[in-house]
């Protein structure tokens, strides 16, 4: 039943994605930009994505640290990782788009400083976890890693916004923004589809999570023998 | 015994213990003064430059000479159970991390003070036009690297490859906090006060400290204890 659903969401997010790649293939160019704008249908997407890839994994984190539930320490391993995952991919398309309309690969901005940051905390939340062998304490030490990184996510934002930036604002769905409500719609779309790529990548992990354990548990009963 | 009382007992008792055997603050004073001199060579030296550089030099010395004081913290208590001793006393896990912290804080503080005389002996910088700024800005930023490296020092103590992975985990969660100091700092190296253009980072820097003080007081019990 499970991987019904998986292989169900997986095909509609594929689809989803191959009709945006064909309908954003076909708008024309940005005025200043030419083509390489396009890139923002993604880029924003997939930071979307990981953002809400750390909330569920504090949210995760704080329901172990309750409950005390290995399948929420899994959740919020495997929701870490993809959230990893797409924010990589943000910061790689965003570094693509600043080489050509800025000319460097990467500038010391707010946006993208803060997002570094962000990528830097979380991976030090999977160092941590590769750290510890007893399980429980794994899981409880990386519940309070992930906690900390959650907190200090507008931390960071906040305090990089107190240097200048140079990132361009919202330009979706935004009163000062340039673009037309049906190129709105397609990166709406596109969000969805990451939202269910995202779904998909971390229930796939937690199945891998889940026969991890089990297979930890085996090994520990064959050990008691 | 109060809550207060309990916390300046858990500090007393470390600094009393740090006295004695001088290990930690020996080794992270040392430390110091060695990244002071290779900065020097690090760097063209000139007065100018010497005034631009000096805040972030600072809080890098600051930093890394902090981890070293502060991988100790919890550390020191492993040898004879103590750590085990420690968690089963009649004492919040809240009291013991904040004695902890304040002895720290008091050592830290003390090494950082040793550097800014070997900093404006050897860089010939004058640190002293703004003192009394430079007191709270060091203040403030000390508390944020104190209170991060304790609690890390708690979440570390009992992990593989406990002395690396203390700096390679705080120093991502320091960098709004160390931001700022360096920020406020700059402009007192070069003797000018506090002024417009950097004063908002001085709220930042007491929200970090006090939300981190309170999630860490929520969250040491847990760490310790599981």
């Amino acid at each position: 039943m499970r991987n019904k659903i998986l292989y169900l969401l997986g095909t509609a997010a594929i689809l989803i994605l191959a009709r945006n790649i064909y309908v954003i293939s076909g708008l024309p160019g940005e005025e200043d930009q030419g083509a390489i704008f396009k890139i923002i249908f993604f880029h924003v997407p997939l930071a979307i994505t990981a953002l809400t890839c750390g909330t569920v994994a504090c949210a995760a984190s704080i329901l172990f640290l309750v409950k005390k539930d290995f399948r929420y320490d899994a959740l919020a391993v495997s929701v870490t990782e993809v959230g990893l995952a797409f924010l990589a991919g943000n910061l790689l398309t965003g570094s693509i788009w600043a080489r050509i309309i800025w000319g460097v690969w990467w500038a010391w901005d707010v946006r993208l400083t803060s997002a570094l940051v962000c990528w830097i905390l979380y991976a030090s939340y999977l160092m941590i976890r590769r750290a510890i062998e007893e399980p429980t304490q794994r899981a409880t030490l990386a519940a309070v890693v992930s906690i900390f990184a959650f907190i200090d996510v507008p931390i960071v934002i906040l305090s990089i916004r107190l240097f200048r930036t140079q990132h361009p604002g919202p330009v979706f769905f935004s009163s000062t923004g340039s673009f037309p409500h049906d190129w709105s719609m397609i990166m709406l779309w596109n969000l969805i589809a990451m939202f269910m790529l995202g779904a998909v990548f971390t229930m796939i992990r937690l199945g891998q999570e889940e026969a991890h354990r089990e297979i930890e548990a085996l090994r520990r009963e064959a050990h008691a023998f | 015994m109060g809550f207060a009382r309990q916390v300046l007992v858990v500090t007393a008792k470390d600094l009393r213990a740090e006295i004695r055997t001088k290990e930690a603050i020996n080794a992270s004073a040392a430390f110091a003064l060695v990244i002071l001199l290779l900065f020097s060579f690090a760097f063209d030296l000139d007065p100018d430059t010497n005034r631009e550089i000096a805040s972030g030099l600072l809080w890098l010395v600051f930093a890394f000479a902090g981890t070293l004081l502060l991988n100790r913290s919890f550390a020191r208590e492993l040898p004879n159970d103590c750590l085990d001793a420690l968690v089963a006393a009649p004492v919040p896990a809240s009291a013991l991390f904040l004695g902890k912290s304040l002895a720290n804080y008091v050592l830290l503080f003390a090494i950082e003070m040793l550097s800014l005389v070997v900093f404006g002996i050897f860089y010939n910088v004058r640190w002293t036009a703004q003192f009394a700024e430079l007191m709270l800005v060091l203040a403030l930023g000390t508390w944020a690297l104190t209170i991060m490296g304790t609690i890390f020092s708690a979440l570390t103590v009992n992990i593989r490859l406990r002395e690396v992975m203390l700096p390679i985990l705080i120093y991502p969660f320091l960098v709004p906090a160390l931001m700022g100091a360096i920020q406020l700092t700059l402009g007192l190296m070069q003797g000018k006060p506090i002024g417009p253009e950097n004063v908002s980072w001085l709220p930042m820097l007491i929200g970090f400290d006090v939300i981190y003080t309170a999630i860490s007081m929520v969250l040491v019990e847990t760490v310790l204890v599981g």
